[in-house]
């Protein structure tokens, strides 16, 4: 299956992926229309410290912590994509505590929210990867 | 002092219905024009550092941004334009010379832009390069005078070492130092991805290149920065740098914050130390110099590799060929007045120097004339900016041509000129590891090697239509050019022949 890939060797920490991933999820035509005014909630974060900046999203790990933690069966595995159910999700939260990623958030309607891969939205190039100005995230075979 | 104050050139205008502050601009503009004010929940800008390099243009998410010119302005006057006033002002606070970078952006005649190429029609035909070979590959250096053959009759193959190239295009000198080790990587894989060569400059050779030695140019200049045995051996060819189209008769000056790390590693010269080339070889001052250096890099490398000498175009263009071509080189070449720089004196880079079109034209046909055409190829560089510019210098009698700011504006160079800052948004003529990492080579050498993939065809394209089936068929064959708008002079000088005529 194919999963991202990020690279801080070419990573500018521009954040322009946490834009593009928040817009992709916004439902929206209009990518000023639909994150004008208001504080982004993307399900990828770039991690900073001086000079060295990479983006953390969810690695879809083999054997996934936080699908063996959810209590109400609202994470799945599908097709290798960690997916949510968020009309399951109960906003308990375990999951958010026990990626070592920090790649499971809360979203602002209670329910967790996580990276799918764009795959909710619509097959194909995830925003993040095919937004990034450096390919510094590319969406690579593996596992 | 308020004597000195220059408006700024440009204006930042952001479009406060599409900004959605995400500070992209503000995070990837090394001049630091954009700032986030978190009071008023806005980005602002000042516009007075502003290079219009449309870094921040390009990388907005929501087309908030562009970068128009100002229209403050100047009384008008056709004499003492805006610039050359705002110039005096710069000289008169700072003391000293005006530093520009890329080519001459003076409106002076473009030569290539008056010529135009002829087609096959009804009596001749034309040539499909999708359905029958155009041969596009050319080889570089000394060719035999005459057919010699053996005593048992065979004809004797052996010519002096030539360069072979996959189409008649290589990239021009640009120094480890003046572009990033990114931006080397670039043009070093791409041209061995195309079979063609790239030119280290001035700059010495980084190690981690030597691997693409078989399609490296190595270039001894004035400076001899970075010159030692290996360095010499590890090229195809060995290139004497005598002068430079965008600043005839001087030489380079890499300033000493440039000089970090590798970079004086590779120019074997102590860090934050200038380098300096000299104006002259200081050991050349006739042709006979000249010779004794080829002959020098020639013994070096035990005779395998041609020497190309590299030559501004100036007044007398045509005689010092000549004489280069006695000299012992293999090919000569001749760059325009307007070729790029990393840095050049501005009045130097707009007012020295003459066009390469004229310059090609007349030493070609010096040569001719002298009968020694054939001890050398003949490499013109100075602004080829198209596939047609290519076609048209071939065609004026150029064996190939050299090019250097189009494949930087593939890299996405967008020929702002202030490379001299350092301060390269695009992470190719700076330093600062925080800017060079913006060039990816991962993605700069596919560009290049599209850009030039694509120039290949439409010379394949062009040449068919004109029902020329090889590069060699089509070198020097000036009938196949038309002059537009050229008086009797020009068109002599380019030897061909007016529209219509």
């Amino acid at each position: 299956m194919k999963r991202i890939t990020v690279n801080e060797k070419w990573c500018l920490g521009c954040h322009l992926c946490e834009y593009y991933c928040a817009f992709a999820n916004s439902g929206g035509e209009d990518m000023a229309k639909a994150l004008k005014g208001i504080t982004i909630q993307p399900r990828l974060r770039i991690e900073q410290a001086g000079c060295i900046s990479f983006a953390v999203a969810c690695r879809h790990c083999d054997t996934p912590l936080c699908v063996k933690s959810c209590i109400t069966g609202s994470l799945s595995v599908r097709d290798g994509v960690v997916c949510v159910d968020r009309e399951k999700c109960v906003g308990c939260y375990t999951c958010v505590m026990v990626c070592p990623y920090g790649a499971v958030m809360p979203s602002e309607s209670g329910a967790i929210q996580k990276c799918e891969l764009c795959t909710q939205r619509s097959p194909g190039i995830p925003a993040c990867v095919s937004g990034c100005p450096n390919g510094a995230i590319v969406l690579e075979n593996g596992g | 002092m308020p004597i000195d104050f220059l408006y700024p050139k440009f204006e930042v205008v952001r479009n406060p219905q599409r900004c959605i502050a995400c500070r992209v601009c503000e995070r990837q503009c090394a001049n630091e024009v954009h700032r986030f004010d978190p009071a008023l929940n806005l980005m602002e800008s000042d516009e007075s550092k502003c290079v219009d390099c449309h870094r921040c243009v390009s990388l907005c998410p929501t087309r908030a941004l562009k970068i128009v010119e100002t229209d403050h302005a100047f009384r008008k006057n056709a004499n003492w334009s805006g610039e050359i006033i705002s110039e005096i002002y710069l000289q008169a606070k700072s003391g000293g010379v005006l530093l520009s970078s890329m080519g001459n952006p003076a409106g002076h005649p473009i030569y290539w832009d008056k010529l135009l190429i002829n087609a096959s029609q009804v009596t001749n035909p034309s040539i499909d390069p999708l359905r029958e070979p155009i041969e596009t590959k050319t080889f570089l250096g000394k060719k035999t005078h005459d057919i010699k053959r053996d005593k048992n009759g065979h004809l004797v193959t052996e010519t002096s070492p030539q360069l072979e190239i996959s189409m008649p295009v290589m990239f021009s000198a640009m120094s480890y130092g003046s572009i990033s080790y990114n931006a080397h990587e670039c043009l070093a894989r791409a041209a061995a991805e195309l079979g063609i060569y790239y030119n280290t400059g001035e700059g010495g050779l980084h190690e981690d290149f030597y691997r693409y030695g078989a399609h490296t140019i190595v270039q001894v200049a004035s400076g001899r920065f970075g010159v030692h045995k290996d360095y010499l051996e590890a090229g195809a060819a060995i290139e004497i740098k005598m002068g430079q189209g965008a600043k005839p008769g001087i030489g380079g000056h890499l300033p000493g914050g440039k000089i970090v790390g590798d970079i004086a590693k590779t120019r074997m010269i102590p860090e934050g130390s200038d380098a300096i080339s000299p104006a002259p070889h200081h050991d050349i001052y006739s042709i006979e110099d000249l010779r004794q250096l080829v002959y020098s890099l020639k013994e070096a490398t035990g005779y395998r590799k041609p020497v190309i000498v590299k030559i501004a175009a100036v007044h007398n263009v045509a005689a010092i060929a000549s004489g280069i071509a006695r000299s012992g080189a293999d090919i000569i070449a001749i760059d325009g007045f307007r070729g790029g720089t990393g840095a050049a004196p501005t009045r130097i880079r707009d007012h020295v120097g003459i066009p390469i079109e004229l310059a090609l034209a007349s030493v070609d046909d010096r040569l001719r004339e002298e009968g020694i055409r054939q001890d050398v190829s003949l490499v013109a560089g100075g602004s080829v900016r198209s596939s047609a510019d290519i076609v048209k210098a071939i065609a004026l009698g150029a064996d190939a041509v050299y090019v250097a700011t189009a494949p930087l504006l593939a890299l996405g160079c967008h020929l702002c000129a202030t490379c001299f800052t350092g301060k390269c948004n695009w992470g190719i003529a700076t330093q600062e590891p925080e800017l060079v990492k913006r060039l990816n080579p991962e993605i700069g050498f596919l560009r290049l090697v599209n850009l030039l993939t694509a120039w290949k065809h439409e010379i394949s394209e062009m040449m068919g239509g004109m029902g020329i089936n090889s590069i060699e068929a089509l070198k020097g064959n000036r009938l196949m050019l038309r002059g537009v708008g050229l008086n009797e002079k020009e068109l002599q000088i380019l030897g061909v022949r007016h529209a219509g005529e």
